[in-house]
């Protein structure tokens, strides 16, 4: 520990903290901007500046460690004075029409000019010029940026991608694509996780909000919405609540009072992907087992921008990849067709929103693979952000709602499903299913969940060993099934790097394209801090537990979908509807031909 | 231009761009593991290429197993990386205060007629790069210009074909 006096007062803190940490555990505030807890610390701001007597400058707090004996200041004229200057220098190159702005209210910059008390901008200087540059996931408007370089960061050593970097320099100095190339045209995997960092409007998902008012006002239209399992752990904190606060039923009224005709759940495919894909993967499995020909290690393949990310890094191992669309396509994909059948509604009367944690998502469904008869899966994708926006918008008061329901025959779920929303759920689903179709028994494991693939590492790792299968899984007697689960881009590297060497020691991967998984989506609330991810972690899993039914082959509703509907499992209805096939794209966006 | 004189153009001594490239690619593998060694690689690219456009760039980014936007981060940092094509010399006119005063921008305005390109442009022939500085240390004899190493001081406009036909 080390001794220090900030403010008159003296306190010892762990070594090697910096000088905002250690008055942050004080329970003093220090301002800051560009700085971000446990992800970013680049001091290029220079708002978090305190006095340290001895020093003949300024300090920013945020780089510099304590020493013992030091003596900081955090509240003094001189200080206040320099914060004023540098946030009134960082206002005079920015555009100000908060009113228009989609961050407005939720802006760092704005609510930092509160805590200060600027009350005017002073200076009015050259501004940089910005233009957006959109695409169907991620729009961009760099007139807007203030270079504190989060999205760099994570960009860069978080999700290990790489498609923004400081271009240029000095006052031309902007952050983006390389030789400032719209970044539709490069290789980003549109995981949106640098729209979560971003403190300003400079970053932002790609708005869908006005198509989706307009489909819901137009009388002619069946409107049908279905909600991620993510998205119930974590809207709750746009209306104030505590993260990991489980708000499934208030959201299904809300959706409701919005004007929706029904109200989906995607849990609902998400069971109905855990048939489609464990049958896949027995059937690799058995085929490599009897001397066929199989891809193994499979992947899973729910997590749109995982999928972009593996097309361009990776375009010779596609066929590892699972053919089984995300979930919210395959409901979709049903809505229009099964469905529609049903209640006798032409699929091209119908639209289809997702509300997803997710910006990737949004470029998912403009993929031509994402059609049937000419007609898209899904027409919109809102994020969980822009949800909370028109739900606030229409004047609904969500904290005071009561519980509804999902919509049948599309609206039941297990708490397999649930899982889908974190890092390791997919598998645990999967093997939840998968084991006990094999053996006739149970997942042995305590509340069913496989603890080394819980948690938020980068790579987790099990083996599941088979004894006693039943009669027609005899060839797996004695087989270990080697499974690896990660998430974020950058652990997905490290097993790909495996993989195309010939050196994977699995036969099933999960990835999710997102650091612990849909949780912590691009779609997400902001922000998504260590600590509010495993609150919205441990929600997913009390969710879970919460339910009666919890393994996706009980969904009786998922039986009689097989039974009036598709039949089999992987069979030709399956195949046509519910899989799809990937496309090979350049390390750099380059086409690459087939 | 008919196809044969193109093919000419390769085969007179000078090196073609799969050459160039190939050259290239072992400096990379050269440098590749050493830290901090990309602005090392970029400079004798551009020595070997002339200039480092997007598509060289993309090359090296993925010989040095580096993101783009970090290779171009750094060409478009330093101004002696170019991303255009640049002429065999380089015709810095000054623009400091000195020379600006005493008719350096007549001097931009004339060159940008001879040479028929703007400033920061190369002339079609390849010939020359059109620049302008801000004071090169003549301001004593504005206004002034430099031929790569060259300072010429006092021009008058009238007298800028003369010099160019030197080169
Ligand atoms: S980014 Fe913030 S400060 Fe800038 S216009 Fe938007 S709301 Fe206002
Ligand atoms: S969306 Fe993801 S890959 Fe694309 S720029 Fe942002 S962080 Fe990088
Ligand atoms: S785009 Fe946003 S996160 Fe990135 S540097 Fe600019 S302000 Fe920071
Ligand atoms: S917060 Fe410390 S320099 Fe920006
Ligand atoms: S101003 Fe031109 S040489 Fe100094």
């Amino acid at each position: 520990m080390i001794n220090i006096t900030i403010n008159g007062k003296q306190v010892s803190v762990a070594e090697g903290s910096t000088i905002l940490e250690a008055a942050k555990q004080n329970n003093i505030y220090i301002p800051n901007l560009c700085y971000l807890e446990g992800v970013h610390k680049f001091g290029s701001c220079r708002l978090c500046v305190v006095e340290v007597e001895g020093a003949r400058n300024l300090q920013a707090s945020c780089m510099v460690p304590v020493r013992e004996g030091m003596v900081i200041k955090t509240n003094t004229e001189k200080v206040r004075k320099a914060r004023k200057v540098l946030y009134e220098l960082i206002l005079s190159d920015h555009p100000k029409d908060c009113l228009s702005c989609e961050r407005n209210q939720s802006c760092e910059l704005q609510e930092l000019g509160n805590r200060l008390g600027v009350t005017e901008a002073r200076f009015e200087g050259e501004k940089s010029v910005g233009n957006e540059d959109f695409s169907p996931s991620i729009t961009r408007d760099m007139s807007k940026c203030i270079l504190c370089r989060r999205c760099i960061t994570v960009c860069n050593e978080i999700q290990n991608v790489g498609i923004l970097n400081a271009q240029n320099r000095g006052f031309k100095t902007v952050v983006g694509p390389a030789m400032d190339l719209p970044i539709n045209t490069v290789n980003c995997a549109y995981c949106g996780q640098c729209t979560v960092v971003c403190p300003v409007g400079a970053l932002k998902e790609t708005d869908a909000i006005q198509d989706v008012w307009k489909a819901i006002n137009d009388k002619k239209k069946r409107v049908v919405v279905q909600v991620a399992p993510a998205i119930r752990v974590a809207i709750g904190e746009e209306f104030g609540l505590e993260p990991g606060t489980i708000v499934t039923g208030k959201l299904a009224t809300a959706l409701r009072e919005m004007g929706f005709d029904d109200v989906f759940d995607t849990n609902f495919t998400a069971d109905l992907t855990i048939i489609e894909e464990g049958t896949e993967f027995l059937t690799r499995v058995k085929k490599a087992l009897t001397g066929g020909e199989a891809t193994l290690p499979m992947i899973t393949s729910c997590s749109p921008g995982w999928i972009k990310y593996v097309e361009h890094a990776f375009p010779l191992e596609l066929d590892h990849l699972s053919t089984c669309k995300s979930p919210h396509t395959m409901l979709g994909a049903l809505a229009k067709s099964y469905y529609a059948e049903k209640i006798n509604v032409d699929p091209k009367d119908m639209y289809v929103v997702s509300i997803m944690p997710c910006t990737a998502k949004k470029f998912e469904i403009s993929r031509p693979e994402m059609q049937n008869n000419g007609v898209p899966n899904v027409d919109a994708v809102l994020t969980t952000r822009e949800l909370a926006k028109m739900i606030k918008e229409a004047g609904i008061d969500f904290l005071n709602l009561e519980d509804g329901q999902y919509d049948n025959p599309l609206g039941l779920s297990s708490g397999a499903a649930d899982i889908f929303g974190v890092t390791g759920g997919v598998m645990e689903a999967a093997l939840r299913t998968v084991y006990e179709l094999v053996t006739g028994r149970e997942l042995p494991f305590d509340k069913l969940h496989v603890a080394p693939i819980v948690g938020l590492e980068q790579i987790k790792t099990a083996d599941i060993l088979i004894e006693n299968p039943v009669e027609a899984y005899k060839f797996l007697d004695g087989f270990t099934v080697k499974v690896a689960v990660t998430s974020g881009l950058k652990g997905a590297k490290i097993l790909l790097d495996q993989i195309a060497k010939g050196e994977s020691p699995y036969h099933f991967i999960e990835v999710m394209g997102c650091p612990g998984g849909c949780i912590s989506g691009g779609g997400q609330p902001r922000p998504t801090t260590p600590e509010i991810r495993q609150k919205r972690l441990d929600a997913i899993y009390r969710e879970d537990e919460g339910k009666q039914l919890r393994k996706s082959h009980e969904n009786e509703y998922v039986t009689k979908l097989y039974e009036e509907f598709l039949k089999t499992p992987n069979g030709h209805k399956s195949h046509e509807l519910l899989h799809t096939h990937y496309t090979k794209r350049g390390k750099f966006n380059e086409y690459i031909g087939e | 231009m008919s196809c044969e004189e193109k093919k000419c153009q390769c085969c007179c001594g000078e090196e073609n761009n799969q050459q160039k490239y190939d050259r290239i690619a072992e400096v990379i593998e050269k440098y590749k593991n050493r830290e901090g060694s990309l602005i090392q690689v970029l400079h004798m690219a551009q020595s070997i290429f002339g200039y480092l456009p997007l598509e060289l760039q993309k090359f090296i980014a993925e010989g040095m197993d580096k993101p783009l936007s970090e290779v171009s981060g750094v060409v478009t940092f330093y101004s002696f990386f170019s991303t255009e094509p640049r002429g065999e010399h380089t015709i810095r006119v000054c623009l400091g205060t000195a020379c600006y005063v005493r008719g350096g921008k007549k001097l931009v305005d004339r060159l940008e007629e001879i040479l028929e390109v703007k400033v920061g442009g190369t002339t079609k022939d390849q010939k020359f790069t059109f620049e302008v500085a801000r004071c090169i240390g003549a301001c004593g004899l504005a206004p002034a210009m430099m031929i790569d190493d060259v300072v010429y001081k006092q021009v008058n406009p009238d007298k800028l074909e003369a010099i160019l036909a030197k080169y």
